[in-house]
């Protein structure tokens, strides 16, 4: 009671307050622009954080995260352009959503169910991290190759047109990922001797290439006669929430522990979390077929998820020193050179240093209500700029997003040809999203695939040797078989039919 | 009006792109530095690079950026590192993998393609295995190895070919076993192996002490010993191979800052004085100890002796190990 009266003392502090607010800024504008993410607005708050005492180090890099991965959903929304890699998942949906006349409604969704998403992950981590903490522990190669295919899976959900098409794109992805150096023998692929392939196909590039620019190149053909529709759509955000609330509340559930649990395993974070949740908003949605048309159902299941699992990441983080995610894993490096080190016993020595963390995590999840809200009132003036303004503009962010991911020209010249490859593939109705997917989980899937066939020496019974392995895997293969049948029964039906 | 206007605007263009030379002979450094990391953001070398360059930025007065040119096991920033102009606006952080990369024939690049300004850190692997597991001190470990076929320990730390594979391959050629009488698990780094290991998927973990630590203080892991010369102070309990074993076997994890080949020596002797100081600041002491990293000084010449001698041990270790190439 001492340490969360004093961890009450360290964050409602003037000093603290201000570190608080001026992160949340600065979150909201690096999640906004497509290419700077929420790791990569962890990684330029270290340096800053040297030189402050832990509770505000660590208040600036909880808020500034939040903050990002709500920010992503905006340009996602207004130009198809997610501003974060977590945001990729659905950023069609709500763009179709805006192209309706929702943008709206789709904004306030994302922002309230953001926050009501990452104020459950709060919960979960403040209620039950060590118990957790022990089951994401028990996760080993054998586990995450059976997650991979389970990922994988989510793929067939990702494209509303063909299931065929969203496999064939996904496939691709899977080549893609092969380039660069390989994980387990440490041999260069398809690297044509060139330096800055080793680094294989930066996936964040990719996506601002085949989402954002292959926008553009279709704007561009009409960027006299389109644009209005748009900027008609001024008014309250928060109109029309409550019957979404009645309508899913079970989504936003579901969305949430679904995130905070993929988010506590390590190595998938936010993500990876929107991707399931979208996936699995879909498979057990009763209109599945308005997914993909500007349906808001599956943007409250993945919107909450996202923010759910930044949350959920901090709980192997704290508990076991593993990061839960490309985040946490700086975040350590913070804790560490704070004198709070990661471990059980962090919650004993130092608990009001947790407790204070838990406070900012609560309060930054709350902040993001009034600043999210400005923060769209403001991007809306963007979309009053003219458009044969606004797409050069829009152009240069991805230049510069994509050329901060890699720190070179090779992040922009991916992204561009990838943007003209996104665009080609879209004309011929291969859905992108499943192709990002494939590049996302390749190297966890071949990586985990080669570990197994080592450690068990090519005894394949061994995938299901564990008891967790074994469910997943068995899960997976009945999911499989499912669909399989299913699309040989759906194919034959209409020729019963016909005879 | 718009003439004048153009030509004074074309004049002031002119005499920037005249100064900026005239600018550069001058003192160095006359513009902000950059420092490259082949690693990613979040991990040992990143975090020690950005306190380095903080301190850097103080000493000398421009901005030092910290710049992550990441992947292909580090050729990709190391190679950035090496074809950057020489004139010391462009340093970086070179790791061990610069002695052990062209042996694989993963690049051209050695040592000797840069010039050396300092080494500042040293790190040896350790030998961790999981807190429930049968062995009570390295002596036992190392009996249950020899008395069992090859192939029934697994280990992990490093992709195939990294220093902490090499290290478990150099311990176990030590001990008269052959190199892969351990068979090696190659993963994506220390973390994803001690994950590996308290999860039950392997039995050892060769990273060094600093990078087991969460989990040794989570009480998931024990460290049974280190392959260094002497004890480390931050992990005293710890016993050196030679003091349990009886085998003088070590190697380890450097990083120091180096520019391309042919950097001036009045630009090496500024970076090196600046480093020195930063180095015995005690910002980096308080940071490295916090860390559990090892501290290491060797100016220029030192450090260039070092990599020479790095380099050729490892080369010697690789190609006992059946893991170079040509």
């Amino acid at each position: 009671m001492e340490a969360i009266l004093q961890a009450f003392a360290l964050v409602f502090d003037p000093f603290v307050l201000g570190v608080i607010l001026a992160s949340a800024v600065f979150g909201l504008f690096v999640g906004a622009m497509p290419g700077l993410t929420a790791t990569m607005a962890t990684a330029l708050l270290v340096p800053v954080t040297f030189f402050m005492p832990p509770v505000p180090a660590l208040a600036a890099i909880v808020t500034a995260t939040a903050m990002a991965i709500f920010a992503g959903d905006i340009p996602g929304a207004m130009l198809r352009m997610p501003g974060t890699p977590a945001s990729a998942a659905y950023a069609d949906e709500s763009y179709a959503m805006t192209r309706r006349g929702q943008l709206n409604l789709n904004m306030g969704v994302n922002l309230v169910f953001s926050v009501a998403g990452g104020l459950i992950g709060v919960a979960v981590l403040v209620l039950c991290a060590p118990l957790l903490a022990e089951v994401a522990i028990n996760f080993s190669s054998y586990e995450y190759f059976w997650l991979a295919c389970l990922g994988l899976t989510c793929a067939v959900f990702l494209s509303n047109a063909d299931p065929v098409k969203g496999v064939l794109s996904l496939l691709i992805g899977l080549l893609l990922a092969t380039v660069g150096i390989d994980p387990s023998a440490g041999v260069p692929r398809f690297t044509f001797g060139e330096v800055e392939l080793m680094q294989g196909v930066n996936f964040v590039a990719t996506m601002i290439g085949m989402f954002a620019i292959s926008e553009l190149l279709r704007n561009a053909v009409t960027v006299r006669s389109a644009g209005g529709a748009v900027v008609e759509q001024v008014g309250d955000v928060f109109r029309g929430l409550g019957p979404v609330w009645r309508r899913y509340w079970f989504n936003f559930l579901r969305g949430s522990g679904i995130g905070t649990l993929i988010g506590a395993l390590p190595g998938a974070g936010a993500d990876i979390a929107a991707w399931i949740s979208y996936a699995v908003s879909k498979r057990f949605s009763r209109e599945k077929e308005k997914f993909g048309t500007g349906h808001v159902e599956g943007v409250v299941d993945a919107t909450a998820a996202n923010n759910s699992a930044l949350a959920g990441a901090w709980i192997p983080a704290l508990v076991f020193g593993i990061p839960g995610d490309s985040i946490t894993a700086i975040v350590i490096g913070v804790l560490y050179m704070k004198g709070m080190n990661p471990g059980p016993t962090v919650f004993l020595e130092n608990p009001q240093f947790i407790y204070a963390v838990f406070l900012v995590f609560i309060l930054a999840n709350l902040l993001l209500l009034p600043l999210g809200w400005a923060a769209i009132k403001g991007a809306r003036q963007v979309l009053r700029t003219p458009r044969e303004l606004l797409l050069p503009v829009i152009l240069l962010f991805c230049i510069v997003g994509s050329f901060a991911m890699t720190n070179s020209l090779y992040g922009v010249s991916l992204m561009l040809a990838m943007g003209l490859f996104g665009w080609f593939l879209e004309e011929h109705g291969i859905p992108v999203a499943p192709l990002i997917l494939g590049l996302v989980l390749g190297e966890m899937l071949e990586q985990t695939f080669v570990q197994n066939m080592i450690k068990a020496d090519g005894d394949w019974l061994a995938f299901f040797s564990r008891p967790i392995a074994g469910t997943l895997g068995v899960a997976t293969l009945v999911t499989w078989a499912l669909m399989v049948v299913r699309a040989v029964v759906g194919v034959r039906a209409p020729k019963l039919q016909v005879t | 009006m718009v003439p004048t206007r153009r030509r004074a605007l074309l004049a002031a263009i002119a005499g920037v792109g005249l100064a900026t030379p005239a600018l550069a002979q001058g003192r160095y450094p006359s513009r902000p530095v950059q420092l490259i990391v082949p690693w990613g953001a979040g991990g040992g070398t990143d975090a020690t690079a950005r306190i380095i360059g903080s301190l850097l930025e103080r000493d000398l007065g421009q901005p030092v950026n910290v710049v992550n040119r990441t992947g292909g096991s580090g050729v990709v920033g190391h190679s950035a590192i090496a074809t950057a102009p020489p004139d010391g606006h462009t340093i970086g952080m070179l790791t061990v993998e610069i002695a052990m990369m062209h042996w694989q024939g993963l690049t051209e690049l050695k040592p000797s393609s840069y010039t050396p300004v300092a080494l500042l850190n040293q790190d040896p692997p350790g030998v961790q295995v999981a807190q429930n597991a049968p062995y009570a001190d390295i002596r036992a470990l190392a009996e249950a190895i020899k008395s069992r076929p090859a192939g029934t320990f697994r280990a992990s730390g490093t992709g195939q070919g990294g220093i902490w594979h090499l290290a478990l391959v150099g311990w176990l050629q030590a001990m008269g076993l052959r190199g892969d009488h351990v068979r090696w698990v190659p993963s994506n780094g220390a973390a994803p192996a001690m994950q590996e290991l308290a999860a039950g998927g392997i039995e050892i973990v060769t990273c060094s002490v600093p990078e087991a630590r969460a989990m040794l203080d989570a009480g998931r892991a024990r460290s049974l010993a280190i392959m260094a010369p002497e004890r480390n102070p931050q992990f005293a309990q710890v016993p050196t191979l030679n003091e349990t074993l009886g085998i003088n076997y070590s190697t380890g994890a450097w990083r120091g800052i180096a520019g391309p080949r042919n950097m001036p020596a009045p630009v090496v002797t500024r970076l090196g004085e600046a480093l020195k100081r930063a180095y015995d600041s005690n910002e980096y002491k308080e940071f490295m100890a916090s860390r559990g990293f090892g501290t290491v000084w060797r100016d220029a010449e030192g450090f260039g002796s070092f990599m020479a001698e790095s380099d050729r041990s490892m080369g010697e270790a690789m190609r006992a190990a059946g893991l170079a190439r040509g």
